[in-house]
């Protein structure tokens, strides 16, 4: 099967869409970026590939009835189990070549033993961490066995009286290593039917029988993926080890990525993690003007990341909290150091922080504003891309913002808007071979 | 140590550049009193006819971010308390003078003994003045040039400028350097600048070939160089845009484009009309971003800064030289109101069959940076040619960021190239 992928590698998330030759999209993909692109890139190509077997086993099943669809959601999870009990592995057996290391020399021995202790616990973790219903902040491994790393490592080696740094310093390392790692496309197929028998195993309502569903499963296994074209497009788009040809400007990709997410696009607004963009397209998703901020990130997407360290919150809760404001603080800053010191001041002073939140909100929407003037202004449709679209609060601000200056617009906003950049690769590198 | 790169370089680039070497050393000599004046509204001419060496503290500030000293430069004069809004060419002279004025032939600059305000559409210019007044203590002339708020220099304009130059700029040039005026050599100096200036306009309008066989923004840079500074009116110039012409004449005769650093550019992908002066501190840098691209400069703003010569066909007029001089003065680039410089950039766009106009915005320079993009939307909808905007700095290297220019300028030519092809429709079916 031929496929057409295209990758949007970000400052802080790398993202690949997968499509066949009718420009359907089968599988999406993402990753944290780390210091790796190239990594970066092969993971999120191998889980848009995932991605793509699902869409087409879901296809294969034939049927969105509950038992299908219970099926499919078991298998996600399981497949995510098996994964991480893989790479769970590769971990420990990693920690343990760092053992080796003359620095650990005088208490290697204990420092095995804990370590497996360790390794033990987060294995038996593992399936309540995948359980139905279980909620789990984060997908990345780095994630979840890190933050259970440290909790159950620092209990452990206290009981074993060992110094939790040697332990943390094992971690350090090796976890490294393990982020560069890529699975092989066998690997995968394998915890795909590993998934499956868990899946069965645990489904109630299943209209089908598990060795139906299994040669279903191979039979999306056996359609080989051939990569026919690949685009890169993002920040760490020179990184890439692609022929300059199969690389593309980000806005480009999020030009038309948002035409094929909404047709009558016209003006897009893209904030990302380190540059905000103003885009207009025409009515088939050919960039006419943009206009991104220079120099100065300034009021972009990691400007909200900064307050959220700042307050000692999740990036995540910013818009929540601030949704919950009485009023909105007037906040005159968008450089992100100078907002620290503003809201720092407006704390003393004994301001709400709801209210405080929801100024920095609309700071940064009115600097997007000022971005978007420049591209020539908003044409209805509009459509908004990029993390912040997942800002609630940061979407309510854009929203009165345009209704004051441009009166009644649509706003588009996709739930995979963050796929935006990755999807107009896609698209090109669909184009590069079929048009 | 890295390995110097061969750059490679035209026989008339070498041969400007030794006569900008060699306008430092007449100034640096002591030999003759020296006028520091400004490149647009140049007064070259009647400099000579007072055997006096013209400096422009432009081109020094130019030759200092060119050699990655101006950065210095500015640090030195913000520390005397000039803000970094400032124009940064103000400042690179400004913390010259403060490093010890030296000359880029290495020698220190002389005082100068005459300020010579000669075009007051820039207020910055004003300003500068006034600072290098109080520095220098020595004699400062202006001559008011009138804004050409409509276009179309009026009579009275012009007879403002000549009373000017008649009841104040003369007198004052005669007392500063002791040489009688003598309007006979004036004329003179005319002839010999409208010879090289025809030659300057056919350079020009040589990239109206297809491929261009020059670039008329980055290798413009050169070939301006003697007509916008000290060698308007001369043999010497004469001599230079003769050779020039031969030069160019024989990269079209051998069908070649565009000479870069790097040798000769591969193939011409996109044709682009430039307004703004380029970055000087990363000078090279900038510019292989578009030769790297196959992307050359048909036309661009900043070659008429010093004069605009082919728009309406002026030349400097040797049967009426104070005449023309007011003319001159009235017409630079920069004194023609915006509607006037959007019929130039549009008339470039079409005439040399550009892809679009490339707008780079100078961070430092408020004054020419307003209004460039409502003239950028304008020549989009006069051409239906798509523009782009990036922003740089003159000579402050902190405000080049590469990787947001080239960002820019890689989408841009994207853009050109899909506009090109159409694009075509598609919508995500999943």
């Amino acid at each position: 099967m031929k496929t057409f992928i295209g990758i949007d590698l970000g400052s802080t998330t790398t993202k690949a869409v997968l499509m066949n030759e009718n420009q359907e999209v089968l599988g999406r993909g993402i990753t944290n970026s780390r210091s790796n692109y190239d990594t970066a890139a092969a993971v999120c190509k191998q889980e848009a590939k995932v991605g793509a077997r699902f869409t087409m086993f879901q296809n294969e099943l034939g049927s969105k009835d509950e038992g299908a669809l219970s099926l499919l959601e078991g298998l996600e999870r399981n497949f995510r189990l098996e994964q991480f009990l893989a790479e769970l592995k590769i971990l420990e057996d990693t920690c343990y070549g760092y053992l080796d290391h003359p620095r650990f020399k005088d208490f290697k021995d204990d420092l095995r033993v804990a370590l497996r202790g360790v390794f033990t616990e987060l294995e038996g973790e593992a399936p309540g961490i995948y359980a139905k219903d279980a909620e789990r902040k984060s997908d990345f491994f780095r994630d979840i066995a890190g933050s259970r790393f440290m909790n159950i490592g620092e209990r452990i080696s206290k009981e074993a009286d060992i110094s939790f740094d040697h332990m943390l310093n094992v971690y350090d390392k090796s976890i490294i290593d393990i982020e560069s790692l890529v699975p092989a496309d066998e690997v995968v197929a394998e915890q795909l039917l590993n998934g499956l028998s868990r899946a069965v195993r645990e489904s109630t309502d299943l209209n089908v029988s598990e060795e139906e569903a299994r040669s279903s499963l191979k039979k999306v296994l056996d359609v080989e993926m051939e990569e026919t074209y690949v685009v890169g497009t993002g920040y760490g788009r020179v990184r890439l080890p692609f022929p300059k040809e199969h690389i593309r400007s980000e806005i480009l990709c999020h030009g038309l990525g948002a035409h094929m997410m909404f047709p009558g696009t016209r003006t897009v607004l893209d904030i990302g993690g380190q540059d905000t963009k103003g885009i207009q397209i025409d009515n088939a998703g050919i960039v006419e003007n943009f206009q991104m901020n220079d120099r100065c990130a300034a009021g972009c997407g990691r400007y909200l990341g900064y307050i959220a360290d700042e307050m000692n919150i999740g990036l995540h809760e910013l818009g929540p909290i601030a949704s919950k404001a009485k009023k909105v603080s007037r906040i005159n800053s968008t450089c992100t150091v100078f907002a620290g010191a503003e809201l720092r001041d407006r704390l003393a002073l004994g301001e709400d922080r709801a209210d405080i939140l929801a100024g920095l909100h609309r700071a940064i929407m009115l600097r997007a504003m000022s971005i978007i003037s420049r591209a020539g202004g908003i044409t209805d449709q509009f459509t908004f891309t990029g993390g912040v679209a997942k800002n609630n609060s940061a979407v309510g601000e854009l929203a009165k913002l345009v209704k004051d200056n441009y009166g009644d617009v649509t706003i588009n906003i996709s739930d995979e808007s963050i796929y935006t950049g990755a999807l107009g690769g896609a698209a090109f590198a669909h184009r590069a071979v079929v048009n | 140590m890295s390995e110097k790169l061969e750059i490679n370089k035209s026989k008339s680039q070498i041969l400007q550049k030794e006569m900008i070497t060699s306008n430092y050393d007449k100034i640096t000599s002591g030999e003759c009193k020296v006028s520091s004046t400004f490149v647009p509204g140049n007064l070259n001419e009647l400099v000579m006819c007072f055997d006096m060496a013209n400096n422009l503290p432009e081109i020094n500030a130019i030759q200092n971010g060119m050699r990655k000293k101006s950065g210095g430069m500015i640090m030195e004069a913000e520390r005397q308390g000039h803000s970094e809004d400032v124009c940064t060419y103000v400042k690179a002279d400004v913390g010259q003078m403060a490093k010890g004025n030296i000359a880029p032939n290495g020698k220190p600059f002389p005082n100068p003994d005459l300020l010579l305000l000669s075009y007051t559409g820039c207020f910055t210019f004003l300003k500068w003045f006034e600072l290098l007044r109080e520095d220098y203590k020595c004699p400062t002339v202006m001559l008011h040039v009138p804004y050409d708020a409509n276009g179309n220099p009026t009579k009275s304009m012009r007879d403002y400028i000549v009373k000017q130059l008649k009841e104040d700029v003369i007198p004052t040039m005669e007392k500063v350097s002791g040489v009688k005026f003598d309007i006979d050599r004036l004329r003179e100096y005319m002839r010999n600048s409208a010879k090289a200036e025809d030659n300057m306009v056919w350079m020009l309008e040589q990239s109206k070939r297809t491929p261009s066989p020059i670039d008329c923004y980055f290798g413009g840079v050169y070939y301006m160089g003697p007509i916008f500074t000290a060698f308007r009116g001369t043999q010497d110039a004469i001599d230079y845009y003769d050779f020039l012409r031969t030069e160019i004449q024989e990269r079209i005769d051998l069908g070649l484009g565009v000479s870069t650093p790097e040798g000769d550019m591969g193939e011409e992908k996109y044709r682009l009309v430039v307004e703004g002066p380029p970055n000087w501190t990363s000078f090279r840098e900038f510019w292989k971003m578009f030769y790297d691209e196959g992307a050359v400069v048909v036309a661009s703003s900043y070659s008429k800064v010093g004069g605009v010569y082919d728009y309406d066909g002026f030349r400097h007029d040797p049967e009426n030289p104070l005449e023309s001089l007011a003319d001159y003065c009235l017409g630079v680039y920069t004194n023609r109101n915006l509607p006037t410089r959007v019929d130039m950039l549009a008339q470039n766009v079409k005439d040399y069959n550009a892809d679009g106009l490339l707008i780079n915005s100078i961070k430092s320079c408020n004054s020419f940076a307003a209004g460039q993009l409502m003239m950028m939307r304008q020549i989009e909808e006069i051409t239906g040619k798509p523009g782009a905007f990036i922003e740089t700095d003159l000579v402050d290297p902190r405000y080049f960021s590469a990787a947001n220019v080239k960002n820019r300028l890689e989408s841009y030519f994207q853009m050109i190239d899909q506009k090109r092809r159409g694009g075509g429709s598609a919508t995500v079916a999943a």
